[in-house]
């Protein structure tokens, strides 16, 4: 009989690479080819590219900064999409605490300095598409989730990541509206989405700090997915075995499903996905675009989904 | 000189004449009507209507719409609660500015938003039951505005009252329009169905009201 202790240097369950990534792992690097032309792009510096690549980052155009700032859906702050910029000044960044619970090795309550700190912070330009059909690109900094989920060394059994945002009153004026599930706002990942390399965690917009009303000090990126997603202003990060409830997902089951993956061909009940305006404010005459599949990120994430009806899993 | 003590009333005259009163108002409505068309295309023109002007612009002349709608709809009310009679020589320009504001709100989701794609635009009122309805209601006013002439009311007789009742119809699926549009903030389509409601309700009470004396009498 062998009795195995383990040592120090064992790799821990949850750095070992899934079977289907490891299988997928050229799209895996593909996706950080493609990450890496977007960083340079946000430069100024593009670099060798295939044709596909070029052609993709063309429209690549980055949306204003004054545009990003006060066009947002952050509705503790209000539900005008003018009001977050106007009232979440209230919001206090520092200090800032983010609970890590759950199924995992190395729970705690860290300070965003030890959150962020380990990991290397990157530029990415990343298409940005709401599920009210507009969009933006938007020039993001910030470090890959799977860094964050690494460090915290789940168990074998967490197949999600939920996410809250903080929940204070006193800080967050909205009256008017509150969500079915209550607050705090809450999302979800399945693991292997959040372990994704496109998911970023973000703390800065186009090189400098996150404003208040785009979600800081710390909130999430999935590209792939319609914004409301990429939740923000995050204080906890929980491991979970089962689907964790989410904010819009319960609020309107028919409108909003747990995954909500940017898909032009499954509809919003009430309005159509087809295509979506970039938000552009000196430009009054543009024509609306089609929206992409998985916003334009199929070839690197839709693995992640194969097999599945994405008309039942919307 | 012995009234050099008398407080001298200013002449009022001119403003109690009850049509110049009328033209008044007729000239104020003129000016709310038109203010936020001027007031959108200048903003439009100095970029200051924010991140999504075109969403901008159809969200503020589709309130618009609505308002001058309940506007023209609460003359009657009005004129009943406070047997003021003449304010109902308002009610054709309130009407008239409510279908004008319709069509500046259609034109910028056709033409600024859709660039008159017609496949899609037709898409969105076949599929999209918010559109479904608006379109409907902004058709339902196409026959109120063309015979709203001093021509067709003597023409169309009794007829005329019976077809602009469709103005509540119109209404209604203009407040369910805005209420299936919104994703969250459900306040002020409500603020107006309950405002659409208390109008009608009131419309019924003089109605009963008035079959009620109408029995007595025999």
């Amino acid at each position: 009989m062998i009795i195995r202790i383990a040592k120090k240097s064992d790799i821990p369950s949850s750095e070992i690479t899934p079977e289907d990534v490891y299988i997928n792992r050229r799209k895996f690097l593909g996706a950080s080819a493609g990450i890496g032309a977007a960083a340079f792009l946000g430069c100024g510096a593009a670099g060798a590219e295939s044709d596909a690549e070029a052609a993709d980052s063309q429209d690549l155009e980055p949306t204003s900064w004054d545009d990003i700032t006060t066009y947002n859906n952050f509705y503790e702050f209000g539900l005008d999409k003018a009001d977050p910029a106007r009232n979440a000044h209230t919001l206090v960044t520092r200090p800032w605490t983010i609970r890590v619970d759950g199924l995992c090795a190395k729970p705690g309550d860290y300070q965003l300095e030890d959150f962020v700190k380990p990991s290397v912070m990157e530029d990415r330009v990343y298409r940005f598409r709401c599920v009210e059909a507009w969009s933006m690109v938007i020039p993001w900094r910030g470090f890959p989730l799977a860094d964050a989920i690494a460090r915290a060394e789940p168990d074998p059994s967490a197949k999600y990541v939920a996410f809250e945002t903080l929940w204070d009153p006193d800080q967050m004026p909205e009256r008017r509206w509150k969500p079915r599930i209550g607050w705090p706002y809450r999302e979800g990942l399945r693991l292997d989405e959040a372990m994704h390399p496109l998911a970023l965690m973000v703390t800065g917009l186009y090189g400098k700090t996150l404003p208040n009303q785009n979600g800081a000090p710390l909130r999430l990126i999935v590209p792939w997915k319609y914004g409301f997603k990429s939740i923000k202003s995050i204080v906890r990060m929980t491991f979970t075995e089962d689907e964790p409830p989410t904010t819009w997902a319960t609020q309107t089951p028919g409108e909003y499903g747990f995954y909500s993956n940017v898909n032009p061909n499954v509809n919003h009940p009430r309005w159509s996905q087809a295509n979506e305006r970039v938000v552009d404010s000196s430009r009054l005459f543009k024509r609306r675009i089609e929206t992409l599949f998985l916003n334009g990120y199929a070839d690197e994430v839709a693995h992640l989904y194969e097999g599945m009806d994405l008309k039942k899993f919307f | 000189m012995g009234n050099a003590t008398a407080v001298r009333r200013p002449d009022t005259s001119w403003i109690a004449n009850p049509r110049r009163q009328i033209l008044l108002l007729k000239i104020a409505v003129w000016i709310v009507g038109l203010g936020p068309v001027v007031w959108l295309a200048a903003g439009a023109s100095q970029g200051t209507l924010g991140a999504n002007p075109v969403e901008k612009i159809i969200h503020i002349e589709g309130r618009w719409t609505l308002v001058f709608l309940l506007a023209t709809l609460a003359v009657t009310p009005v004129r009943r609660l406070t047997g003021w009679n003449r304010v109902i020589q308002l009610r054709r320009l309130l009407g008239l500015f409510a279908f004008f504001h319709a069509c500046v709100h259609f034109l910028s989701y056709a033409g600024l938003d859709y660039f008159f794609a017609l496949g899609l635009i037709l898409d969105d009122v076949l599929e999209r039951r918010y559109i479904t309805v608006g379109f409907a209601a902004l058709i339902l006013l196409i026959p109120l505005a063309v015979t709203s002439t001093r021509g067709w009311i003597r023409r169309l007789g009794k007829r005329w009252q019976r077809l602009h009742r469709l103005a509540y119809v119109s209404a209604a699926l203009g407040v369910l329009h805005y209420y299936w549009k919104v994703r969250a903030d459900t306040f002020w389509p409500l603020v107006a169905a309950v405002t659409l409601a208390g109008l009608f309700a009131i419309r019924l009470a003089y109605r009963s009201n008035k079959k009620k004396t109408t029995k007595k009498g025999r």
